[in-house]
């Protein structure tokens, strides 16, 4: 877990505890605020509200609204434009700010003004999301190497108790009724017993194959829930049960001859 | 000067000092190794363990947190892999004591299950382990289909899987023959048989495979052949192109 920095916990429970204090001027029975001078100056009730939660100094305030009065006497005519005059609000003298009078100052007598305000995520655009991720190691490494020791003492213990299986040297004058496959091709060996062998060998596992192969180009439901993957999951289970169920037959189910049998009459004709 | 006794101690010290500071420790002890002088465990220390090791770095740094967690499909994948070594390092042991003719193939087996210390337990070990992998990889492509994992952008890793179930079903399979005993020669009769059937060419498929009309010494060092150099070098081929797209394609793929 990431601790959080003390700073940035202490400026938050001072961002808390100033948006609480602005909540309660706003709602207005006392008349405590936070921003004295804002409050003091001439400017009617709305605009101190906006005032003393936004971040703009209080002089640029009063500028823009002595400007947005100029305007509007403007517009009312040329004659009331002295009446107006008095009435607005007293704009300080640029003279009387901190910023230094010089020739290269602008209007006001600031020696920058704001252009514009880039708003983060316009221009630089973070396009990935984090992602909730662990280092390999050893989340994963010791995963996987738990998991090798497990497989190995398996493979290890199982070998010492149970030996491969070694029958009588090689006889091509003396053939073990039954033979059989491999395990793995026992589920081929049971399908001969139905087909010709060109359609048992061949054509059944050479086509499965190709469409286990093209699964992916054939199945074009993006998807991956289980619950919208009906057909392609139930079609599969079927196709795997079905060499199951062949391979369990002809392994435990086939005695001499090939012969249907069941094992715990005849016994296992079964060889690993 | 101090007395020996209380200085063996630091002497010993320096010594280690100097040899863990020395060219050759920190080339094979490399940044994130817990034997390097002021090791600690640090995020960047646990992506030096992944960035300089050789066997390692199959992994990327960091993985998604489902990625890592316990399951009964984890790691079916990489024990297929690993069972890989372990078939190779035991079937080295073999090669030792096994000559791939019909007058020998079975008299060296015997003379290794009787005769050779842990031969017997080897052999075992590699037979069982190949049944095994057989096993695992089957379940690892059922665990692959049920999970979707074949969808984009995995659609081409899929088909090298299924050619490396291909393999890992012929691997199986020429190993199948090596003992030379009844129950090797008459399942590769069978199977044999069975590819002589392909339209066309099925002879020809069934001459090469076999070095002849009829199984026999012939067959014996060409299966043995395939199965100790040809196939394992193609198969570590498609098994390089699999760990690299499975990377390619963003680490395994999420939760359903």
């Amino acid at each position: 877990m990431v601790e959080i920095p003390e700073h940035l916990l202490r400026r938050a429970a001072e961002a808390r505890a100033k948006a609480e204090a602005a909540k309660t001027s706003k709602s207005g029975t006392t008349a405590q605020t936070a921003d004295a001078a804002t409050t003091t100056s001439t400017t009617n009730t709305a605009e101190s509200d906006s005032a003393s939660t936004s971040k703009i100094p209080a002089h640029l305030l009063e500028r823009s609204q002595a400007a947005r009065a100029a305007s509007a006497a403007s517009e009312a005519g040329p004659t009331s434009a002295t009446a107006d005059t008095n009435t607005k609000i007293p704009v300080q003298p640029p003279t009387k700010r901190t910023t230094p009078t010089g020739t290269l100052t602008g209007p006001a007598g600031h020696t920058q003004r704001l252009l514009t305000v880039v708003k983060s995520g316009s221009i630089q655009d973070v396009k990935a999301k984090p992602q909730d991720k662990v280092h390999v190691w050893p989340h994963l490494l010791a995963a996987e190497f738990v998991s090798t020791l497990v497989i190995t003492a398996f493979v290890f213990l199982f070998s010492v108790f149970v030996n491969a299986p070694l029958l009588e040297l090689a006889n091509f004058n003396q053939t073990p009724n039954p033979s059989k496959a491999p395990w793995y091709f026992l589920g081929l060996q049971e399908l001969l017993t139905m087909f010709h062998p060109m359609v048992a060998g061949v054509t059944i596992p050479g086509v499965g194959l190709l469409i286990l192969m093209l699964a992916p180009y054939i199945d074009k439901n993006p998807s991956k829930a289980p619950e919208d993957r009906k057909f392609a999951i139930s079609l599969m289970t079927i196709h795997l049960m079905f060499w199951a169920v062949l391979v369990m037959i002809g392994s435990f189910f086939r005695g001499p001859g090939f012969n249907f049998v069941f094992p715990w009459d005849a016994g296992l004709f079964f060889e690993l | 000067m101090k007395s020996p006794i209380h200085s063996l101690p630091e002497h010993l010290r320096t010594i280690s000092d100097r040899v863990k500071k020395s060219q050759a420790w920190t080339s094979i002890f490399r940044p994130g190794s817990i034997f390097r002088p002021g090791y600690t465990d640090n995020p960047r220390n646990r992506s030096y363990v992944i960035m300089n090791s050789v066997l390692y770095h199959l992994h990327p740094v960091k993985v998604k947190r489902h990625a890592v967690k316990v399951s009964y499909t984890l790691c079916l994948g990489g024990l297929s892999f690993f069972l890989f070594i372990l078939l190779t390092v035991t079937g080295i042991f073999l090669m030792f004591f096994y000559r791939p003719t019909a007058a020998q193939a079975w008299d060296d087996i015997y003379a290794l299950q009787t005769s050779v210390t842990f031969g017997l337990l080897v052999r075992n070990m590699h037979r069982w382990a190949a049944h095994l992998m057989v096993l695992s990889v089957f379940l690892h492509m059922a665990r692959v289909f049920y999970h979707g994992a074949y969808k984009p952008p995995r659609e081409f890793n899929w088909v090298i899987g299924v050619i490396l179930l291909k393999l890992t079903l012929l691997l199986s399979f020429t190993g199948y023959l090596l003992p030379w005993d009844q129950l090797a020669l008459w399942a590769v009769t069978v199977g044999t048989n069975m590819m002589g059937y392909t339209p066309v060419f099925g002879d020809q498929v069934r001459f090469v495979l076999l070095g002849g009309v009829e199984i026999g010494t012939d067959t014996l060092l060409r299966w043995y052949v395939l199965h100790v150099l040809m196939l394992p070098f193609v198969i570590v081929i498609f098994m390089a192109i699999h760990f690299w797209r499975v990377r390619k394609d963003g680490g395994i793929s999420g939760p359903l």
